[in-house]
């Protein structure tokens, strides 16, 4: 493709986290379809450090899709117009010459913003620490074969373990829900053998994590599975319940063991 | 400085085992009275911090992304090497020594890539119990892949994320242990500092990124996991944030640093689009298992379509002067004979840096609907990227930096120069000599953390007094001081140019002159270049807002400044190195196109010291003695 | 007990759960109405079965239908306000990508059904002349065809018909997922069955007043 483009950009400018924001706008013009949107935003910052301002902050770091450190709201849905496509793999092309582009932070009360576009999503790591995790110390576990997985199972434990905890099904629930991500730590592990044992209470620990984290609950719009840059369904979150649902009916008190040693 | 590798005694099959039992035991109650300081939360990292907490450790944690589990291991598409020989097809523990010491070109220490080999199998059993979904055959047994340089199939791999699925398993291990209280974890921190009481490492300086606070952090021990310096050249696979920093600033504290002119360039990269290019991005290397890669034997088919240029006028170069490796050849080969195509003017599209990866054959033997299963996501990566459907034209790729070899040297027990000071991963001058196999860094960062540094950095902890120390330490507070007083001279040239407009000068230096092929005259100019640029950084840099707040623009700012140092070391490194070999290829010293070797000169590890700033850094070696691989020139014909 | 009615998944399944007994109900009820047009006897004869002959059977429903509806609207204002509190700054721009209009007016039309539900009662069961004047107790059949004389509470009853089609459209496919118990799907959102299910009870609730303002039902 040749022939450059010139855009508009409205983006939401916060100096801090307790500082009051709002929206500048910024002309950008010269802009290649060949550009990533962040590569954009690169030289949107680049002309406005050379005119003196303040560059706009956001988060990115491995730019080919995978760490999930990226994540705008931009024109109104989540990581941009393209399907299955994190912020840093969006191109300019999927936006034309005169185009207007609002830019927004991801909004939840659980994701505070710290600067301009980048927000605080420690309530995500928070979540796997309630129980997103086989409580497998490092040492000689039993031969890698000797615990045979059919390729099916294993395939869709894969489809929930792709999750890479960018955050856009909460940024794009009405609810502000982040059952999607929970979910899908709750079935990669659930539907694995290695997860089987700490299978329930998984689910009623990581559960009570995201509703103490402050997010919404999930009404099943289905806006999530569409933001997610990396497809993940919606089955999960009916998994989820489905675990909840028996860990809560099936849910012994802990008891601590006396006696011992 | 003297360099005592401290290679067990004893056969090299034996060595491991014999060192786990003469190695000092911490008792179990003793344990949570020392600090371990692990810096970053990569493969290495994250399992080095989990590991250790599980042992009874207190650890703290560094990272400056958001989450431990963003750091760049997770971008590694193909997969990870173990001897498991699940295949029967003649792998074994030897085989993977072997391979990994021949195709570091003779430029490894022996004794400790027998024992990333060995302890390769335990690896793949602990990712399995910790729920990383490999992939698998219907029978339910782990499947396996053959990757670049190797011969047998014995990568293990999640789709292409194997990256993602074996650092989310290290992070939730790690994440567990957050939760019972044994790690504390700092996110966005970055380390500054490291702080050396009596000359041995006891802690570091971090910035908060968030509030910029500046914070001394004491230790019995420190850990750098840090990656590898691969941005030196702007353009990389890595990620935007990886960086020298760590690394250097502990070389500049008395750690040796070895090999740095070890680079590896990935043949298999998304050519370059334009002057905005921020990054590059790679394509696994397991495209090579299916694509044919050619280049039209005429220049002046280089304009036209791919499907206008017949079969006969293609060039399929690396199955011609690679026969029984072909398309498979090892990266640093692949990668040179991409650069010669190109050089000689049989590049394709725009600029004509770049060769063509062609599906075509593959698609008519198995079908589109097979090579969608196994490189899907890869080809709509592609598409995404190019606008280009890889399924109708062929793949256009060239080779990008990808991986440092070089880094902190360490001894056996990866330990560096300054005693306390233990470095993993790629962050240490590692197991892959000049050049390293694919699947191989997950493997080595993973073998590094599991099963390598817990047991020796107990050893250290128990051989060793640790007087009390606090922040209040004299050395912590001139380390302070210095981050601090760093900090504002950066903030206060106020210069015309932005951090990034230096950083892509440097980088077209280092790619030009210590990128994939080196000369003496390139690299005296890059030598002389440098120094002029770094002048000019600090007289002419343009960094906006303040320290104490978010600021990215510092950030990058305190980066590139330890890039612009570190670089001219790296320049040294390669003119010193008067050979070619694995991903250092030196033009002087070829023999009809293939690299030319010098074991009897060069057969030793570069260690570096630093000797103060405008002095030249004085070089150590460490001799590399070839027991069991012996010395033979690579040969991939 | 008090743990899964906090949670926001238990609070959901309440209502998953009760929104079923409801929708039993609903088709129960509907099947009754129709009975309607089987004459003025007919449908007489069913009030009082209900009202006279089974009446312990009937307030046990009765009960258990209150229960259901108490707790489905109060675990349905509790999470509706922990949505609202979940995102206290909201977007200046967002575009609803693929959630359908009936789940985006769960909220309000569920509302509107409440209210619907309140005055229907009063208006049939309870009796409350000041709403409903013409009301004749015993008279079931009577009563139907002078409320349906009034083009207002045509008006009104069909309102709630339509918010009643979506709200069972998203109601009867979400529940199952609620529950935990559907089966994976390529096209999640795709459904077939609710909209049968919505279509049936919203069709044959409106026969009624339908058929009584057009002229079926006298």
């Amino acid at each position: 493709m040749s022939g450059t483009m010139n855009i508009t950009l409205k983006v939401w400018r916060q100096a801090g986290p307790t500082a009051p924001g709002g929206f500048e706008e910024y002309k950008a013009p010269g802009i290649s379809p060949d550009m990533s949107f962040l590569e954009m935003l690169d030289v949107v910052n680049e002309r406005l450090i050379e005119g003196g301002k303040d560059p706009i902050a956001f988060d990115h770091d491995c730019r080919e899709g995978i760490c999930g450190m990226c994540g705008l709201m931009i024109n109104g849905s989540a990581h941009g117009p393209s399907k299955l496509t994190t912020t840093c793999q969006l191109h300019m092309r999927s936006f034309k010459d005169g185009d207007y582009i609002t830019i927004e932070p991801w909004r939840a009360k659980a994701f505070p913003v710290l600067r301009d576009l980048v927000v605080d999503r420690g309530p995500l790591d928070r979540i796997i620490q309630a129980g997103g995790f086989v409580s497998v110390a490092t040492g000689s576990p039993q031969d890698a074969n000797a615990l045979p997985i059919g390729k099916l199972e294993a395939d869709e434990a894969m489809d929930a373990a792709a999750c890479i905890g960018c955050g856009a099904c909460v940024a794009a629930c009405p609810n502000a829900s982040v059952s999607l991500f929970t979910a899908a730590k709750i079935s990669h592990l659930g539907l694995l053998p290695q997860g089987q044992p700490e299978r329930y209470r998984r689910a009623l620990h990581m559960v009570a994590q995201m509703d103490l984290e402050g997010f919404g609950g999930c009404t099943l719009f289905g806006e999530c599975m569409e933001a997610c840059p990396k497809g993940i369904s919606i089955d999960f979150i009916k998994r989820m319940h489905g675990d909840y649902i028996w860990g809560a009916v099936t849910e012994k008190p802990e008891k601590v063991a006396l006696g011992s040693g | 400085m003297k360099l005592d590798s401290k290679v067990p005694s004893g056969p090299v099959k034996d060595m491991w085992d014999k060192h786990r039992f003469e190695m000092k035991l911490v008792n179990p109650a003793n344990k949570r009275k020392y600090h371990v300081i692990v810096v970053g939360s990569g493969l290495a990292g994250a399992s080095a911090a989990a590991s250790m907490s599980e042992l009874g450790y207190n650890v703290s944690c560094f990272a400056y992304q958001d989450s431990p589990r963003r750091a760049h291991s997770i971008a590694a598409q193909g997969g990870i090497n173990a001897a498991k020989n699940y295949r029967n097809d003649g792998d074994s523990i030897h085989r993977l020594f072997y391979d990994t010491v021949k195709g570091g070109d003779f430029r490894a220490r022996e004794a400790n890539v027998y024992r990333l080999a060995q302890v390769s199998v335990n690896i793949i059993d602990q990712c399995v119990a910790q729920g990383v979904p490999f992939a698998r055959e219907y029978g339910g047994l782990l499947a396996n892949r053959s990757f670049g340089g190797a011969q047998v199939s014995r990568t293990f791999y999640a789709r292409g994320q194997t990256g993602q699925q074996l650092l989310l398993g290290a992070y939730q291990a790690l994440e567990k242990e957050i939760a019972r209280g044994g790690v504390k974890m700092y996110n966005r921190h970055e380390m500054l500092e490291l702080v050396l009481v009596d000359g041995v490492a006891r802690g570091i300086i971090t910035r908060d990124m968030v509030t910029g606070a500046v914070e001394a952090h004491v230790a019995d021990a420190v850990v750098l996991g840090t990656g590898g310096y691969g941005n030196v050249f702007y353009l990389s696979t890595n990620a935007k944030g990886c960086n020298v920093t760590a690394t250097y600033r502990a070389y500049k504290k008395g750690a040796a640093f070895g090999n740095p002119c070890f680079t590896q360039i990935h043949p298999t990269c998304i050519p370059v689009a334009g002057d905005h290019q921020s990054k590059l991005t790679l394509m696994s290397e397991s495209l090579r298992n299916d694509g044919r890669v050619w280049v039209p034997k005429r220049k002046e088919d280089c304009g036209k379509k791919p499907s206008e240029i017949a079969e006969e006028d293609r060039d399929y170069y690396l199955e011609r002067k690679y026969p029984s490796f072909g398309n498979l050849s090892p990266r640093d080969i692949s990668s040179r004979a991409a650069k010669e195509a190109c050089d000689d003017g049989r590049g394709v599209g725009p600029g004509g840096r770049g060769v063509y990866l062609d599906f075509a054959d593959a698609i008519k033997r198995l079908g589109a609907k097979e090579i969608s299963e196994r490189y899907g996501n890869l080809f709509e990566m592609y598409q995404r990227i190019t606008d280009e459907d890889p399924y109708q034209v062929p793949m256009r790729i060239y080779p990008a930096v990808h991986y440092t070899m070089g880094g902190l040297w360490v001894d056996y027990n990866l330990m560096s120069t300054i005693p306390g000071l233990h470095v993993i991963g790629e962050a240490n001058f590692s197991d892959h000599g000049a050049n390293r196999l694919g699947a191989s860094a997950l493997m080595q960062g993973l073998a590094d953390g599991y099963f390598v540094l817990p047991y020796t950095i107990g050893h250290y902890l128990a051989s060793n007094k640790f007087e009390k120390v606090t922040a209040d330490h004299p050395e912590f507070q001139a380390a302070l001081e210095a981050v601090k007083t760093r900090t504002t001279r950066l903030l206060g040239v106020k210069g015309k140019r932005t951090v990034d407009s230096f950083h892509r000068e440097l980088g077209k230096i280092m790619w030009e002159k210590c990128g994939m092929a080196r000369n003496a005259a390139g690299l005296k100019q890059a030598i002389q270049e440098i120094p002029s640029l770094r002048e000019e950084f600090w007289k002419n840099v343009n960094v906006p807002g303040s320290g104490g707040e978010l600021n990215q623009s510092l950030e990058k700012a305190g980066r590139v400044a330890d890039f612009m140092e570190f670089a001219e070391l790296m320049c040294i490194d390669a003119l010193h190195r008067e050979e070619s070999c694995g991903g250092h290829f030196r033009e002087e010293y070829q023999e009809e196109g293939e690299a030319k070797r010098n074991d009897d000169q060069f057969c030793y590890v570069a260690a570096w010291e630093y000797a103060g700033d405008g002095q030249a850094p004085v070089l150590h070696k460490e001799p590399l003695e070839f027991e069991n691989v012996h010395l033979a020139t690579r040969s991939y014909k | 007990m008090r743990k899964f009615w906090d949670s926001s998944v238990g609070k959901k399944v309440v209502m998953g759960l009760t929104g079923l007994v409801l929708v039993g109900f609903v088709l129960g009820h509907m099947a009754g109405n129709l009975q309607v047009f089987m004459g003025m006897e007919r449908y007489n004869a069913y009030a009082k079965l209900l009202q006279e002959d089974i009446i312990e059977i009937t307030w046990a429903v009765r009960v258990a239908l209150l229960v259901s509806v108490v707790l489905h609207v109060t675990a349905a204002w509790q999470l509706t306000r922990r949505s609202w509190d979940a995102r206290p700054v909201a977007y200046a721009l967002r575009e609803a990508q693929v959630s359908t209009y009936a789940s985006r007016t769960m909220r309000w039309g569920g509302i509107y059904l409440f209210l619907f539900l309140v005055l229907h009662l009063g208006q049939f069961t309870l009796g409350w002349t000041w709403l409903f004047p013409e009301y004749a107790k015993g008279a079931a059949y009577g009563n139907v065809v002078l409320a349906f004389g009034h083009p207002f509470w045509v008006a009104f009853y069909l309102v709630a018909m339509f918010f009643l089609l979506l709200h069972l459209f998203h109601g009867t496919w979400a529940v199952l997922r609620t529950l935990g118990l559907a089966k994976n799907a390529a096209e999640p959102l795709q459904r077939r069955l609710p909209l049968i299910i919505a279509l049936v009870v919203t069709v044959g609730f409106s026969l009624v007043p339908l058929g009584v303002a057009l002229g079926f039902v006298r």
